[in-house]
């Protein structure tokens, strides 16, 4: 018999493997559901399969009566167009800021204490302020997820670009590269896979504060809603919204992948050989 | 007037002397090999010739003028590993050359001139043996096929003299051998300047037509930095094809017999 650390599942008892935990957890909800409400029946807390599909059909299929939209696309729609807005600008920030960083000496010795100190304020301690500044509307949620998120993709993109190793920037130096044709040449080409890298991982915080955000202040949205309904203990809208969420995180992680390897194919290519 | 012309050349780190009293010409087309024991200040000279380094005194001159104190396109240089751009194809990385040189702004080729520039990457790939391969990444190529590759990068340009900093170090012995008989075809077609650090001493007499032996000449065990290396031995090499080596060879080894008896 082989240590148990040797032994490795097939495809097949990995898939069943991975799947089992979910099963799990969904059985035990749906006695656990069925439990309370034998006990109680207008208990809300763990509502029943039946009352999930009556509110995903009140929510995501039938007009609203009072606006005549239908509530769960306005909210994805509201919430992704600023979910993407703040990555989108976060992302072309950290690249004008992070490059120069790791790049240039003379910017790294007058900037890089500053990012680092930056970096360090809790965005949401200076969540009222954007309120102040920015008023309530789009603006200071936008700008909250450019604020936490912004930081986070500039420091790693200035690890980054000082990972790339010496001996390129010094050869392609010797073939006639000036700081700038360097920099669009050489440094952007090879750092743009690794900044949807670091968008990638930074997904995850910038829902965060796009959920942080709606739960203050907003008309529609998915952080929004969920926080709405808690007033009603409204589980079974808060729950299917909840999957919802992570399943679009989700995919935005898994979509990201799929397009950097196929944008760039060196890069995957090279990860394996390092 | 030589191509690099050095007096009295010091290289010191605050006490610590790496290099002192150097004199050295090196003339156009020649093939100097590098060698000394780890420490001794060969990788510092090559440095220095890069522009990565700046000496500390004396005179250090390319074409009687002084050396660039940055690297520059006077001077192609290969390094042991990473000198290849691994998001650009092998093609594109010959092109690459071309177009930082040429494009200041950009750094690229647009049309009549990039069809050009692209014809000479071509030719400079079949050169190197590389003409199947121009479309891979550098990631799916062998380390000699790599290093062949940043040969080409360098030379598409014609440098006035190509470093090599330990290239075939990290390669199999077989493809190692490959390799020399590249360069040394390189050197002669093109009429180049080569200076190469090794540690290698067979491929040192085996390359090339000069062999520059850096060591300490004084030493003081209290202050072991108090003096640098120098050039200790400056050798014509090459012409015979290893035939030194084959010498001191034999007469080691008759040494060690007459010792044993």
């Amino acid at each position: 018999m082989k240590r148990f650390m040797n032994l490795k599942p097939s495809k097949v008892t990995a898939f069943f493997l991975g799947l089992l935990p979910f099963i799990i957890a969904g059985i035990f909800y749906i006695v656990a559901s069925d439990l309370r409400l034998a006990e109680n029946p207008n208990d809300k807390l763990l509502p029943s399969m039946a009352s999930f599909s009556e509110a995903i059909d009140r929510m995501a299929l039938t007009p609203s009566k009072r606006t005549g939209e239908i509530l769960f696309i306005e909210d994805t729609s509201a919430s992704l167009h600023r979910l993407g807005l703040g990555i989108l600008i976060s992302a072309v920030l950290a690249m004008l800021i992070g490059i120069p960083l790791g790049f240039i000496p003379f910017v790294r010795a007058g900037f890089s204490p500053f990012v680092a100190a930056f970096s360090m304020v809790p965005p949401m301690a200076i969540l009222p302020i954007l309120f102040i500044v920015f008023g309530m509307g789009e603006i200071a949620k936008v700008a909250l997820i450019v604020i936490g998120v912004t930081p986070l993709i500039v420091r790693d993109l200035q690890q980054r670009v000082s990972e790339i190793p010496a001996e390129q920037f010094i050869k392609a130096q010797t073939l006639g590269g000036s700081s700038w044709s360097i920099v669009i040449r050489v440094i952007l080409p090879q750092i743009f896979p690794r900044l949807l890298d670091s968008v990638r991982l930074t997904l995850g915080t910038a829902w965060i504060f796009l959920i942080s955000a709606e739960a203050i202040s907003a008309t529609e949205g998915l952080g929004y809603r969920i926080f709405l309904v808690r007033r009603y203990m409204s589980m079974d809208v808060i729950l299917p919204y909840v999957a919802w969420i992570t399943f679009l995180a989700f995919l935005f992680d898994y979509l990201l992948k799929k397009l950097t390897y196929k944008l760039f194919p060196w890069y995957s290519a090279g990860k394996e050989n390092a | 007037m030589s191509l690099i012309t050095i007096k009295n050349l010091w290289k010191e780190y605050g006490d610590n002397v790496v290099l002192e009293r150097l004199n050295l010409n090196i003339e156009e087309g020649e093939f100097c090999t590098l060698v000394g024991p780890s420490g001794c200040g060969k990788t510092t000279f090559l440095k220095m010739l890069l522009g990565q380094e700046t000496p500390t005194k004396g005179t250090f001159l390319l074409d009687g003028k002084p050396f660039p104190d940055e690297p520059s396109i006077e001077r192609g240089i290969v390094f042991q590993r990473y000198s290849v751009f691994e998001h650009l194809s092998v093609l594109g990385n010959v092109l690459l050359s071309m177009e930082l040189k040429e494009s200041k702004f950009f750094g690229r080729l647009f049309g009549k001139k990039r069809k050009e520039a692209k014809e000479k990457a071509m030719q400079m790939l079949e050169s190197v043996g590389l003409g199947d391969a121009a479309h891979k990444y550098p990631s799916e190529l062998s380390g000699g096929m790599q290093q062949r590759l940043s040969i080409a990068q360098s030379l598409v340009i014609k440098p006035k003299i190509l470093l090599l900093d330990e290239p075939f170090g990290a390669l199999d012995p077989g493809i190692r051998a490959d390799m020399h008989t590249l360069i040394l075809d390189l050197w002669k077609r093109n009429n180049l300047t080569v200076i190469m650090v090794t540690h290698d001493l067979h491929e040192s007499f085996y390359l090339g037509s000069r062999l520059l032996v850096f060591d300490k000449v004084r030493y003081d065990e209290q202050a072991p930095n108090a003096y640098g290396a120098r050039i200790t031995y400056d050798i014509p090499v090459g012409n015979e094809k290893g035939a030194i080596l084959t010498k001191v060879d034999k007469s080691r080894k008759k040494e060690t017999n007459n010792y044993d008896n």
